[in-house]
């Protein structure tokens, strides 16, 4: 038989597979070689001549209205009289929180010389990356940041005896409630007396009770680990008189003051009275809830919406206000070591929290500079301003984060068990608080 | 030299060249990368700094594997795909016959099931927040029948809540691939049973189903693939995973391991097990959707 069809022709021979797998790997390792190099500004590698060294700088703030506004401010004053070290103002890359965005921007090298937004919880971990200078190396570095801000300063040492952060700014967390909702429960809005457990969960419970509002308070009651910063944390410092969550490399919070705040709050979550769900909005703005734990900052949302008061966190035996010891929620400033400008970049911080910008911090933010006895150095903003006099009183008695490596993964572990045990109650605290605190003792000593 | 090199035709690979690139740079080298990294004691340094890694074997994978909230994670995301996806596959292959037999208003309908598809999850889920949360319209309507606790905050029905919150959003894409597929069912085929007498379940029994059969291949791995990388709504809709970790997701803890915390080691170690594990699942859909 004869085919009418010529025979088919060998298939024409393509790419062997070695020959794709080779161009693959030299295009891989071409173009993450091109992207590591041409994204990256890498750690100057002479950090000693970095630091004598003065130039143009980057500044990040904040992007909230107030801090951007108080960044603009500092920084054409500073330009006006140096204009061979000027300053760009940069607002902090959106994310979901700025530790994530700093902590993204050391990895990929994309640092400011300066920011003014850290927070106390990541800088150990910042120091281990490399990414942060060394404050005390500067002339007189150590002694500014103390004079400025007296022992407090202490709380924010890095574990070699240094300083890579200077306190900047704080805001002290207190209770706000609405007077009216509280007049309507029967309370006192000018003098609650919710100063212990007791009375203060009879004071909610009588909110609730009488319908002023659908609950007493409403901290969030989700798991993100910065969420016990404004719910359990406070309640600890001010029932231990400043002992942070960690102490001498071992939790503290499963003593029995500590067991005694965990209590507490698993008797509010337990009676109703706060929602074991997230507000979809402003809960006190719109009167759902009668009590808000916040910092100064707060004011500003409140003011002209609602007539409220302000009264520190409740301790178990109801200690006076003025041995209240309450969160810090501070907020500092660092200089990175991809800086090319440090000397500049510590120039720019030393004129940034001077006593004149620190006067500018409070007028367009409302946020209290960390100096000692601030009520002394700024008299008459608080003549214009008494509603900032009880977080300014505060300001002197505040304890902030432990300054640990691996600090957040400790917070999540202690707010997963927080939230198991103290805002849904499928644990008891006696049980669970222990167990967490061993979790985190071999957490510890294995990072020691 | 150059047919040594790159074959007899070095114009076809100069055209696929680009997506090797793409594939090798955000593909393979991290996922390479990832591999490295959970055999050894890693942290993120700054560029030029220069951090000791020790090797450290199986040490971060034991890590994972015996951590609570992990096994919890790929408890959830079980539960997760055993509701998205035989709903992902029955509803769209039902609704694009459905909108495919339509013959008016089908621009509309279309849009209509597509359109939570291209909208942001963010915007979708303040939607559901609103819908589902405790004094939501949901709960409203449901009066004395409503869950306590309510739908997001309620263990047993957190990851439900959020199974069906993807299953709806991602449905237009899905009746996209089928509504293509169905295209080359030759008509004559349901013409010829309707003649025979066959009813409209029968049709789609007997000639829709096996018609699109490479179609439900290819979502039955796509919605698994998918489905294993939540990560945005255990995240936005249930607050990082709640309650007590019942909605959250292996992609969600490695993030939070990675990233918030700083320990890439132990969320590589759990990446590697996420691909090896939807690895298994795709071979399985594999092997099932061809025998059937």
């Amino acid at each position: 038989m004869t085919s009418l069809h010529a025979p088919p022709e060998a298939p024409p021979a393509g790419p062997t597979r070695r020959a794709v797998a080779r161009g693959a790997l030299a295009a891989a390792g071409l173009a993450a070689a091109s992207l590591t190099s041409a994204c990256s500004r890498p750690v100057v590698a002479d950090q000693a001549a970095a630091r004598q060294s003065r130039g143009p700088i980057t500044v990040w703030t904040s992007n909230n209205e107030q801090e951007l506004a108080w960044g603009k401010t500092v920084t054409d004053a500073w330009n006006v009289d140096h204009p061979d070290e000027k300053v760009t103002l940069q607002e902090v890359p959106a994310g979901a929180s700025t530790e994530e965005a700093i902590t993204a921007a050391i990895v990929a090298g994309t640092t400011p010389d300066l920011l003014f937004a850290v927070s106390p919880a990541a800088t150990s971990d910042w120091v281990r990356q490399g990414g942060l200078v060394d404050l005390s190396s500067f002339d007189g570095g150590s002694e500014y940041i103390e004079d400025r801000v007296g022992e407090v300063a202490r709380g924010y040492v890095h574990e070699d005896g240094r300083y890579y952060q200077m306190p900047w700014k704080s805001n002290p967390v207190m209770i706000m409630y609405n007077r009216k909702l509280f007049k309507a429960a029967g309370l006192d809005p000018d003098d609650p007396g919710m100063t212990s457990y007791e009375t203060f969960l009879d004071g909610a419970q009588r909110i609730v009770d009488a319908g002023a509002s659908r609950s007493a308070i409403w901290p969030a009651p989700t798991a993100e680990y910065f969420q016990s910063w404004f719910d359990y944390y406070p309640l600890l410092l001010a029932q231990t008189h400043g002992t942070r969550l960690i102490e001498d490399g071992s939790a503290t919070f499963a003593g029995p003051e500590g067991m005694a705040v965990g209590e507490f709050w698993a008797q509010i979550y337990e009676r109703g009275l706060a929602p074991q769900e997230t507000s979809t909005d402003n809960a006190m703005a719109v009167g759902t809830t009668a009590m808000q734990i916040a910092g100064p900052w707060a004011i500003a949302s409140y003011d002209g919406t609602i007539d409220y008061g302000i009264m520190p966190v409740p301790t178990q035996e109801g200690v006076p206000p003025e041995q209240i010891t309450t969160f810090a929620d501070a907020k500092n400033a660092s200089i990175f070591t991809s800086s090319r400008n440090q000397r500049t970049a510590w120039d720019v911080l030393r004129f940034a929290t001077d006593v004149d910008q620190d006067r500018t911090l409070l007028d367009l933010t409302g946020q209290l500079p960390m100096r000692t006895h601030l009520l002394e150095v700024h008299p008459q903003f608080f003549e214009e301003n008494p509603v900032y006099r009880a977080f300014a009183e505060q300001s002197d008695r505040v304890a902030d984060v432990p300054n640990i490596s691996g600090a957040i993964e400790i917070w999540q572990r202690f707010r997963d068990a927080y939230v198991a045990s103290v805002i849904l109650g499928k644990r008891g605290v006696s049980e669970e608080f222990p167990s967490v605190a061993r979790d985190i003792d071999t957490l510890l000593g294995a990072r020691s | 030299m150059i047919t040594r090199l790159f074959g007899r035709q070095p114009f076809g690979l100069a055209i696929a060249a680009p997506y090797i690139v793409f594939l090798a740079v955000v593909m393979a080298y991290p996922l390479a990368y990832a591999v490295w990294i959970s055999f050894y004691d890693y942290v993120f340094a700054a560029p030029g700094v220069s951090l000791d890694h020790e090797f450290v074997g199986l040490a971060n994978y034991r890590a994972a594997l015996t951590d609570p909230r992990v096994q919890q994670s790929f408890v959830n995301i079980v539960v997760f795909l055993a509701i998205n996806v035989p709903l992902t596959v029955s509803l769209s292959m039902v609704l694009a016959s459905a909108l495919n037999a339509i013959t008016r208003w089908t621009a509309a309908f279309r849009v209509a099931f597509y359109v939570p598809y291209v909208t942001a999850s963010v915007s979708l889920i303040g939607v559901w927040m609103l819908l589902f949360s405790e004094d939501g319209i949901v709960n409203s309507i449901l009066g004395p029948l409503a869950p306590s606790p309510s739908w997001l905050v309620n263990d047993a029905l957190a990851m439900p809540s959020i199974a069906l919150f993807v299953t709806w959003k991602q449905l237009g894409f899905y009746i996209l691939l089928y509504l293509a597929a169905l295209q080359a069912v030759p008509r004559e085929l349901y013409e010829s049973a309707s003649t025979d007498g066959a009813g409209a379940l029968q049709r789609f029994w007997h000639i829709t189903v096996p018609g699109v059969r490479s179609t439900t291949l290819i979502v039955l791995i796509l919605s698994i693939i998918v489905g294993a990388n939540l990560f945005t709504e255990p995240y936005l809709l249930t607050n990082g995973g709640g309650p007590d970790g019942a909605s959250s997701s292996p992609v969600l803890l490695i993030y939070q391991k990675g990233i918030q915390q700083g320990n890439p080691d132990v969320a590589s170690a759990i990446g590697v097990l996420l691909v090896i594990g939807v690895g298994l699942l795709s071979l399985i859909s594999t092997r099932l959707t061809k025998e059937s």
